[in-house]
């Protein structure tokens, strides 16, 4: 190959849709212009989380100019069935939580809308809710598989016997909250029939997926629904597959006949989209006097619903990050009358991490040894070696006093933590499409989508070097169904699938002698990779204050060092690693939904009682990498960072709250009021 | 009723109960101004209302006849450029916000009579009215403080 230009790939390129992102000109899902008859829908949701939905009365008083349609199971055009049952909307006369759309009303106006939905009266037949995830509770089952795919238990060795022989063990539960992904877009579609075609302008992060289903949903060929997800305003998991809004947008479209604009209500993404499952986590940890692990043992609890299960693999990490002669996992479930839980970023990863970061944590003070040296002693990957052991170096780790409460400035106690990272490096099979234009320029196309994550221009910077030309030759279109199967923008995945793709096409182009178009479709060669065991590591670490008289928890520093494979654009990069420090932060000590028992809902269901992190909440967030280009299984060497940033960090948080105040706070977030009875 | 948006008079009729979030977006077709919360929440919808920031969410329209309302639309500001410099952003879509919103603040700040040191603490204690979920913070405090050093 002969370069003819400096390499794209490696260089901090602004983001090529940035102008249009601070001009106001990029257009999200419920921002399209779509003709004069457009009209608004509204969603009535269900106030119980558990009954039967006999009637709806429409109060032909209200807003009788303007309602259109108001749609329940008594009237709603029947679905093919799917499987998602999320998305049989309107189909059925049965209630399975609180929050589940019941009724649709489509108005000529958006006020109109809405207050007719308000005025609806739902005829209900209500059954008693469960809905608290408990250890103790008896019908707690083990599911078939944890999500995406791992098998619910394993076990190596005599983890029982281990433990009871360990002379150093540490034995407790930790225990996270129910967590809302919370993009700062809410889940929105316009939708509207051309002929028998359905378009769909929908907020999501895999345009062909939502495609397809919305394909089966309303019996269609696949190439009739055509899905346009220009730019997302962010996911985080809750965006990953068709949500409700999209069928009944489609739905209330087709009844009308007339183009039909959803965006749900912020207070309806709690329930509607998708949450984290609280989780419940029992640790057992064994090691010699020496700091060498011997026993591992992590049994983790959580909820799914009545309608779909969702099992999130909270304890996988806990196989392979360190190792031990006898090392158990397992996963429990609850059956509960809520909504399901789905992903949110690291699903698995993030809380199951809480719990074995923090019980290392532990296991360090019991052994009276450095925490970063009992990690490194015990772990799996020297790549995670190198986060702990660089990262101590620039974070300023080694005068560190390890006893806790030490150090005092003022009415602040100052402590630090550290915790370990790692996700998954994962690859999914992408086709792309490369053509040379009349102009000499060359348009490469895929139906990826960008949440922010800055895939439009990094797949930019992967063809120019692909093509050997320089990066403003090429034009990337995605966020388009109908452009080359893409995979789903998750699983940190997506850069590495769809570069993949993308390299492949644009190869195959710059090689043809001349041709003006080729396609690739990486699928035989993801297929034959073997995947397992590719991870990208890191090493977080937290400095924090706390206030002696409030327990006000402050962040001072939060710094985290990555293995994550060849870096393709350290701008985006280091936004993708901040991002999710941030979020970490978030679970650490903001971020909480607050379960009403009796009505199964999460009382603090909006964004001023749901706290994420704020300006004021962040002092100084550092993301830095090491170099493992080597590692990354696929032609860019790179390997996913969406994720790996909320992945440990709460646990170096709340590992850093101990330092400074001697207290233990098992039970996510730490709350001032959980730790001012003991300062 | 007439609002001015972005230097443009514009004459309106609409559903009394109509923010002025939703006349910007539904009836003018400004959709920079975003919803994230329409609960004043959020800071998404942040625009300058004769010079001032406010969410415009929390307004109805009505009430504002003859106003004159500038939206990301109609800025041509630095802190745009720095914005894109610094990365002040991944999703966008509380970037419309948040630029506003560091307008107004900088504008508050210089005509302040005892015009405050813009420190980053006292950017961030400023701008604490915008949430950015992907985090991006520490960009966006960059983007201002070196506009605001200026
Ligand atoms: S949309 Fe107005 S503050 Fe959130
Ligand atoms: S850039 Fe996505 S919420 Fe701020």
């Amino acid at each position: 190959m002969t370069a003819t230009s400096e390499r794209a790939v490696g260089q901090p390129l602004r983001r090529i849709e940035g102008p249009d992102k601070v001009t106001g000109a990029a257009r999200y899902a419920a921002e399209y212009q779509v003709g004069d008859d457009l009209a608004y829908g509204w969603v009535a949701q269900s106030p119980v989380a558990g009954g039967t939905l006999t009637g709806v009365t429409v109060d032909p008083l209200v807003e009788a100019d303007d309602v259109l349609a108001v749609l329940w199971h008594g009237n709603a055009p029947r679905l093919a069935e799917g499987d998602d049952p999320e998305l049989a909307v309107l189909q059925s006369d049965r209630i399975s939580y609180r929050g589940q759309a019941l009724a649709l009303v489509v108005a000529r106006t958006l006020e109109a809308a809405r207050a007719a939905a308000a005025s609806l009266q739902l005829s209900i037949d209500p059954s008693p809710a469960d809905t608290v995830l408990s250890f103790a509770r008896d019908d707690l089952y083990t599911p078939e598989k944890v999500n995406p795919d791992f098998p619910s238990e394993t076990s190596t060795g005599d983890v029982s016997a281990a433990f009871d022989a360990a002379p150093v063990r540490v034995d407790v539960t930790y225990s996270t909250p129910a967590l809302h992904n919370s993009p700062m877009e809410p889940h929105a579609t316009t939708a509207l029939w051309e002929g028998d075609e359905l378009v769909l302008y929908d907020s999501n992060q895999h345009p062909p997926g939502v495609a397809a289903t919305l394909a089966t949903l309303f019996e269609l060929p696949p190439e009739r629904v055509h899905v346009i997800t220009e730019h997302v305003g962010g996911g985080f998991g809750s965006k990953g597959t068709a949500r409700p809004n999209a069928v009944l947008a489609a739905m209330a479209a087709r009844v009308t006949g007339r183009p039909v604009r959803l965006a749900l209500p912020r207070q309806a993404l709690f329930s509607m989209v998708g949450h984290r499952t609280p989780t419940i986590q029992q640790l057992r940890l064994g090691a010699t006097p020496d700091g060498k692990l011997t026993a591992i043992d992590h049994l983790a609890v959580a909820h799914t619903s009545r309608l779909f299960e969702f099992a999130e693999q909270t304890a996988v990490t806990t196989r392979h990050l360190y190792e031990a002669p006898a090392v158990r996992t397992g996963h429990r479930l609850a059956r509960l009358d809520m909504p399901t839980p789905r992903w949110m970023r690291a699903p698995g990863e993030a809380p199951g991490m809480v719990g074995l970061e923090c019980a290392m944590d532990e296991l360090a003070i019991a052994l009276s040894l450095d925490p970063i040296e009992l990690r490194v002693r015990n772990a799996s990957s020297s790549l995670l070696t190198d986060c702990l052991r660089h990262g101590a170096d620039r974070f300023g780790w080694h005068d560190r006093d390890p006893r806790p409460r030490q150090r005092r400035d003022g009415d602040w106690w100052i402590g630090t933590g550290v915790a370990s990272a790692t996700y998954p490096a994962m690859v999914q099979p992408s086709t792309a499409r490369a053509r040379r234009l009349s102009t000499g320029d060359y348009e490469v196309s895929i139906a990826a989508a960008d949440l922010g994550t800055g895939a439009r221009t990094v797949l930019t910077q992967i063809a120019a070097d692909a093509l050997d030309v320089p990066h403003d030759r090429v034009r990337v279109r995605i966020g388009d169904s109908t452009l080359p199967f893409a995979s789903v923008a998750g699983g940190s995945s997506g850069t590495a699938s769809w570069g993949w793709a993308v390299t492949g096409a644009c190869r195959a182009l710059r090689d043809s002698g001349g041709s003006d178009e080729a396609t690739f479709d990486s699928s035989d060669l993801v297929e034959q990779l073997n995947q397992e065991g590719k991870h990208a590591y890191g090493a977080h670490f937290a400095e924090v204050r706390v206030d002696a008289v409030t327990g006000e928890v402050r962040v001072t520093r939060l710094y985290g060092l990555y293995a994550a494979g060849r870096i393709l654009n350290p701008r985006t990069a280091r936004s993708q690693f901040i991002g999710g420090m941030t979020m970490g932060m978030g679970m650490a000590l903001h971020e909480e939904g607050v379960l009403d028992p009796n009505v199964g809902t999460w009382v603090n269901h909006d964004l001023a009682e749901y706290h994420v992190p704020t300006h004021a909440d962040i002092e100084s967030i550092t993301a830095e990498w090491l170099d493992d280009a080597g590692e990354g299984q696929n032609p860019m060497g790179s390997k996913g960072i969406g994720e790996i940033g909320i992945v440990g960090s709460p646990a170096a948080i709340v590992n850093a709250v101990w330092h400074a105040t001697g207290v233990r706070v098992r039970d996510l977030p730490v709350r001032l009021d959980k730790l001012l009875p003991h300062l | 009723m007439d609002l001015v948006v972005n230097g443009d008079r514009h004459t309106l009729e609409m559903d009394p109960r109509t923010t002025l979030l939703d006349a910007l977006r539904e009836h003018l077709g400004l959709t920079g101004a975003k919803k994230g919360c329409d609960h004043g929440q959020c800071g998404a919808c942040t625009v300058l209302l004769e010079g001032r920031r406010v969410n415009s969410c929390l307004i109805l329209a009505v009430t504002l006849d003859g106003a004159s309302v500038t939206t990301v639309e109609g800025l041509a500001h630095p802190v745009q450029e720095k914005f894109l410099e610094h990365d002040g952003f991944q999703c966008g879509y509380c970037t419309p916000g948040q630029i506003c919103s560091s307008v107004g603040m900088l504008d508050e700040a210089l005509s302040d009579d005892d015009p405050p040191e813009l420190s980053d603490a006292e950017i961030r204690e400023r701008m604490s009215g915008n949430l950015c979920r992907c985090g991006a913070y520490p960009n966006i405090v960059r983007a201002i403080r070196e506009v605001a050093a200026r």
